[in-house]
């Protein structure tokens, strides 16, 4: 299907449906129960993890295909978000502009960026990535703040003309970011039992250009492009001795996946009219490398699962306070619920960062692959465990892509 | 373009059923019915305490959650009542906020923007929560401010000194109960006045972010009133942390007062480093060299240790305040937790009050009966002295303190002396004063 | 020209932090091949060694003093630290005021256990995983040594100021009829930087183990034949390098107030001075860390900024991109070494 074979397509097919049905995955907890608190399916985070999503799948055509690990993405993004917050300002709230131009800025700086830091490689490679990024983060803090609004990020003002579109609503209002008239933020709410699931507009909008990422994401690595990128990555040497320039092929790669991170910015900031310099900071070059590995490099579906396990340690762990589990524990003896509550507390609220440290830990020393290693051995153990019921031979194992 | 014009219609027109409710069941909330964002319909209300938990302001974040949920406490009965009892209006019962139990959630700011807002984004679609309040920074208070006012809900400013925020960035759904840069300037201008007299030559040394510009420009006018020169202002990056490479140059400038428009650890680095450089020993122009840091925070002063002493700033409000609404807010934060409340977690005390108060008296948590309630709303017994919430502005205006690095402190808290209780009227400004002019209030979004 | 003369002492000074901690970097890069996001949390451990050993001394005894009361009214408990009681008020104090030059010895012990475990129990699993395992592993083990150490200390900046003795002014200039007035510290900094500096050269100069240490750096399989345990040297050069970033770090509370995240302010700049130095290259790493100091100095003075406004934002990377443009390998690195 798609041009994809039978693996691939099952694998679209797979994310389609997640994507397509997170509203329930993700709030598998009745709203009035105690484990309501892990329920992560309400719009914002959801569109995060869609939108981080695209971000690691771009990263990852650059860094798991061709090895050239970059340590400045995060400009890109960046760049992407204010491009799409000054169409939201000038033209008016329809996404599509705003989304058309991220990607078209985020590529132009890509490929300017690209076009220096991949006459080297290695790490040599990497610094140049983060010393662009981060002038760019320190440039938009300070001394660029009339165009980035600095500190406070570009913000939206009833003041900003919006030829295409008005200034202000009726209502004396801001008009919210729209996709031909159908809002961003219209969420439709739907009641069953104990449940409440969220259906947000602008949620399946990303959804929808995740999936259209990921298929694209799929051929790339397919066509005979990624092999290329591939072989660039096993040994650049190689190729030049036979004649082939790769720089071409490493910089199209970059271009990319810098476009990749642009349409993620403009998605952000189409969810949400702001774009902060934070956004291009190292940090958030290297949470996006923390992603990818985490997920697992050079797999389709790992940069997906990063994205989602660190976007959800950050916004769920974080909100949990202590007044949270005592209401957990309150079954507990006294004595015992404090001491129980004494052992958590560290790990969660303001902890999280604790959490999570420990976790990439874990993961990078027992799961070398990655999540998707884990889902891989998962399988593994309950294939043989199906095929020692039915008695049948075990399963060929599922090589990484 | 005639494309365009099309499609511009169809927003109006879309834009216009969907505000009638027909074509779209429900924005950013629950039920359609509901008449605003979140209005709570069972037995209790979420309120949202949005602090920073991880980062540099991580302590001030944890002061600030530890004065809410000392508010959470006496709103529902619970303690001894704290500031409820010194509170001019007398509305709340304590029986929680309009008969409703008040329950909260925390998440955390991490000092950005982005991350503020999504932490804040799921108050409000996840938990349902009413009202936000919090935040150590002016970045991540204006951030969050136009969130709020674009969701419909009330959002009461933590600690937030950049003009900005109730001057360009002002929003109908905010509200600032601290004080801001001019403030600061307008308090210090008269002490620095008799203490070195109007004959100084002033350096800026200023964090290179917005917070920092407006508190240079409020602060420089103010001296300059008094006959004072500035003969530079230097800006310094964020994330500068050795200070040196900016204090020397101050050494032969000409300059007798170097004014430190820092905060938090850029404050602790660079009042160290000037102290490091003897600037403090120093006769410049026949004067002793002087340092002011106009924003003072009693945790930070801990931070830079002995360097504080001596040294003025300003401050919104400090424990060891004698009058009966202060006491008792240090008497039952003191008694919870051993150790007297900071600023931050005054402020943010008292905006909980503030908002509950509000509601009992609108009967109703619909944000723009609270905002009405609040515009306007003169207040006393909560620390400040008289208190007015301006209508124009959402800004509070009420008595400013300057302080001074204490020469010989008893207890490890008591770091900072009240110089001088500058009263209200000295620090009040038109709400169309230049520095805080470009802003437009709009109007009250109840969302929904 | 006597404000160009303090920007170079300035510059000397911040180049003294940034060559010490590049050069443990660089020791483990050379030796270990391990890319250690960890190494900025072990400049923070170190400055968190003076904090604890500030804290170890004034550990106090309370008596309830009736005649005072503290805020809430209550009698007022009266600290005074064992040191004292023990000592006198005289010496416990003197004690007391130089909690941070005795901090080195107390950190030095401290640093090589901590490499010494962080080598044996974590990064020499990884000595054969990619880089982008080490990367994650040391980051995720930096996140946790930070996070820990907020718990217990918080995250405000913590003052931990020197000796009184060491404290003041000196003016540098007398001898040649100028006027440079600079902090005591901060010269005492630099000169204890360009001793460990040099102590570890000549440790890998002139003494067998490092010689060995030197040959396994360049060809580290030939050395494993010849029946050198080539290994244990190496976790051995590892304690060393957490030791050097330790002491840069106890050295440095007095300049900046200590806290969590210091660490992580330094990181990116120390693998941007490692890099600009050239990898594998430790002369590289101390060169680069000096120059990047002074010219990022320069690029704060006021007549640079007006020419050329946020400068000093930028004045590394600028720097860096530059280098790593017109010399591919950074000031002095090898051919081949993590160019993969």
């Amino acid at each position: 299907m798609f041009g994809l074979d039978k693996k691939d397509t099952s694998k679209l097919i797979i994310v389609a449906c997640l994507a397509l049905l997170a509203p329930f995955i993700l709030n598998p907890f009745p709203t009035d129960s105690a484990l309501a608190q892990f329920n992560a399916g309400y719009p914002d985070l959801m569109q995060r993890f869609v939108i981080f999503g695209i971000f690691a799948i771009g990263f990852n055509i650059l860094f798991g295909l061709t090895g050239y690990l970059s340590f400045g993405h995060a400009a890109f993004l960046g760049v992407g978000s204010y491009s799409a917050v000054w169409m939201f300002k000038l033209i008016g709230m329809n996404v599509i502009p705003a989304i058309v131009l991220s990607v078209i800025v985020a590529g132009l700086f890509a490929l300017l960026i690209g076009f220096v830091s991949l006459r080297r490689s290695g790490i040599y490679f990497s610094i140049l990535t983060l010393a662009f990024a981060q002038m760019s983060f320190n440039l938009a803090y300070s001394v660029l703040t009339p165009i980035t609004n600095g500190e406070t990020g570009l913000q939206l003002t009833l003041e900003d003309p919006r030829i295409l579109g008005v200034s202000a609503t009726a209502d004396g209002s801001i008009p919210v970011t729209n996709l031909f008239g159908l809002e961003m933020r219209s969420t439709f709410e739907m009641a069953v039992g104990p449940w409440a699931f969220q259906f947000n507009a602008g949620y399946y909008l990303c959804a929808l250009i995740m999936l259209a990422a990921f298929y694209l994401s799929i051929r790339i690595f397919r066509s005979p492009f990624g092999m290329m990128l591939r072989a660039v990555k096993s040994n650049q040497q190689r190729m030049n001795y036979t004649g082939l320039n790769t720089r071409p092929y490493t910089l199209a790669a970059f271009v990319i996946s810098g476009m990749y991170a642009g349409l993620a910015g403009g998605l952000m900031a189409s969810m949400d009219p702001l774009a902060g310099a934070e956004r291009m900071q190292w940090t958030a070059s290297g949470e996006v490398v923390l992603m990818t590995i985490l997920g697992g490099a050079g797999t389709l579906i790992g940069p997906v699962l990063g994205a989602g396990f660190i976007k959800y340690f950050e916004n769920i762990f974080s909100k949990i306070n202590d007044n949270v589990l005592h209401t957990w524990f309150s079954f507990l003896p006294d004595g015992m619920e404090d001491a129980v509550v004494f052992i958590i507390h560290p790990f969660i609220g303001k902890g999280w960062h604790l959490t999570l440290g420990i976790l990439f830990m874990l993961v990078v020393i027992f799961l070398p692959g990655g999540l998707v290693e884990g889902g891989q051995r998962i399988k593994g153990w309950l294939s043989r465990r199906k095929s020692k019921d039915g008695g049948k031979a075990a399963g060929e194992t599922n090589p990484a892509e | 373009m005639s494309n365009f014009n099309a499609s511009r219609r169809r927003v109006l027109k879309t834009g216009a059923i969907a505000g009638a409710g027909v074509a779209l069941p429900t924005i950013f909330t629950a039920s359609s019915a509901a008449a605003f964002t979140n209005e709570p319909t069972g037995s209790s209300v979420t309120l949202g305490f949005n602090v920073p938990q991880t980062g540099p302001y991580a302590d001030e974040g944890a002061d600030e959650l530890r004065a809410y949920e000392l508010a959470v406490e006496h709103l529902n009965g619970g303690g001894d009542g704290g500031m409820m009892n010194t509170f001019s209006s007398k509305a709340l019962q304590g029986n929680g906020i309009l008969g409703k139990k008040v329950e909260y959630v925390t998440g955390d700011t991490q000092t950005k923007s982005d991350a503020a807002r999504a932490s804040a984004k799921s108050m409000i679609e996840k938990d349902g929560a009413v009202m936000i309040t919090g935040g150590s920074s002016s970045g991540v208070a204006i951030a969050v401010q136009g969130l709020c006012q674009e969701a419909g809900v009330i959002f009461m400013a933590g600690l937030t000194h950049s003009n900005d925020t109730t001057g360009k960035d002002k929003k109908a759904n905010g509200f600032r109960h601290f004080f801001n840069g001019y403030m600061s300037g307008a308090a210090l201008a008269p002490v620095l006045k008799n203490l070195y007299g109007t004959d100084r030559v002033a350096y800026h040394l200023t964090a290179d972010y917005t917070w920092g510009w407006t508190q240079e420009e409020s602060i420089a006018a103010a001296t300059e009133a008094l006959g004072w020169q500035t003969v530079n202002k230097v800006r310094t990056p964020l994330a500068a942390t050795d200070f040196s490479s900016y204090i020397a140059p101050v050494l032969n400038s000409g300059a007798d007062v170097l004014v430190l428009n820092h905060y938090g650890g850029n404050m602790v680095n660079s009042l160290t480093n000037a102290v490091q450089f003897g600037l403090r020993e120093k006769v410049v122009n026949g004067k002793n060299f002087e340092i002011v840091v106009p924003l003072y925070s009693r945790l930070m002063a801990k931070g830079a240790g002995e360097n504080v002493k001596g040294i003025h700033g300003s401050t919104n409000w400090h424990w060891t305040l004698q009058d009966e609404g202060s006491m008792a807010f240090v008497k039952s934060f003191g008694t919870k937790y051993g150790f007297p409340p900071s600023q931050a977690a005054h402020t943010c005390y008292v905006q909980t009050l503030l908002y509950a108060d509000a509601v009992e008296r609108a009967g109703s948590f619909n944000p723009c009966a609270v905002v009405e309630a609040l515009e306007g709303f003169e207040f006393d017994g909560m620390g400040n002295g008289p208190t007015l919430y301006r209508a124009e502005d959402h800004q509070c205006f009420k008595d400013v303190l300057v302080v001074r690095g204490k020469e010989n402190p008893t207890s490890e808290f008591d770091l900072l002396e009240v110089v001088e209780v500058t009263p209200r009227a000295q620090v009040e400004y038109a709400p169309d004063h230049p520095m805080f002019a470009g802003g437009n209030l709009g109007a009250c979004n109840p969302g929904a | 020209m006597d404000a160009i003369l303090l920007q170079i002492l300035n510059g000397l000074d911040k180049g003294s932090a940034y060559a010490l901690i590049a050069l443990g970097l660089t020791l483990i890069f050379g030796t270990l091949g391990v890319v250690n996001f960890a190494h900025g949390a072990l400049f923070m451990i170190g400055a968190f060694c003076a904090v604890t050993l500030q804290r170890i001394l004034n550990l106090s005894f309370e008596l309830v003093d009736e005649t005072q009361k503290d805020f809430l009214g209550n009698p007022l408990k009266v600290k005074t630290p064992y040191v004292e009681a023990w000592f006198g008020p005289d010496i416990g104090g003197s004690i007391i005021d130089w909690a941070v030059p005795l901090a080195i010895l107390f950190a030095i012990p401290i640093m090589i256990g901590v490499g010494y475990v962080m080598e044996r129990g974590l990064i020499k699993h990884f000595y054969k995983r990619p880089h982008a395992d080490q990367i994650l592993v040391t980051f995720g083990l930096a996140i946790v040594l930070q996070e820990v150490v907020k718990y217990f200390y918080g995250a405000n900046p913590i003052q931990t100021p020197a000796p009184d003795a060491l404290n003041g002014v000196v003016n540098l200039g007398a001898a040649i009829g100028m006027d440079i007035v600079y902090p005591v510290w901060r010269v005492v900094y630099f000169f204890f930087a360009v001793l460990i500096i040099g102590g570890i050269f000549s440790f890998l100069q002139f003494t067998t183990f490092g010689m060995v240490v030197r040959a396994g750096m360049a060809d580290r399989e030939t050395v494993g034949l010849l029946g050198i345990n080539i290994d244990r040297r190496f976790t051995i050069m590892f304690g060393i390098a957490a030791a050097v970033a330790g002491l840069a770090g106890v050295m440095y509370t007095p300049i900046n107030s200590p806290n969590y995240h210091m660490g992580m302010d330094f990181l990116v700049l120390s693998f941007v001075v490692v890099v600009v130095g050239g990898m594998g290259s430790l002369p590289g790493a101390v060169l680069a860390g000096f120059l990047l100091g002074v010219l990022e100095s320069f690029a704060s003075m006021n007549e640079v900024k007006s020419l050329l406004p946020g400068i000093d934002q930028i004045i590394i990377y600028v720097v860096a991109i530059i280098i790593l443009l017109t010399r591919p390998r950074g000031l002095m690195g090898r051919k081949g070494v993590m160019e993969e």
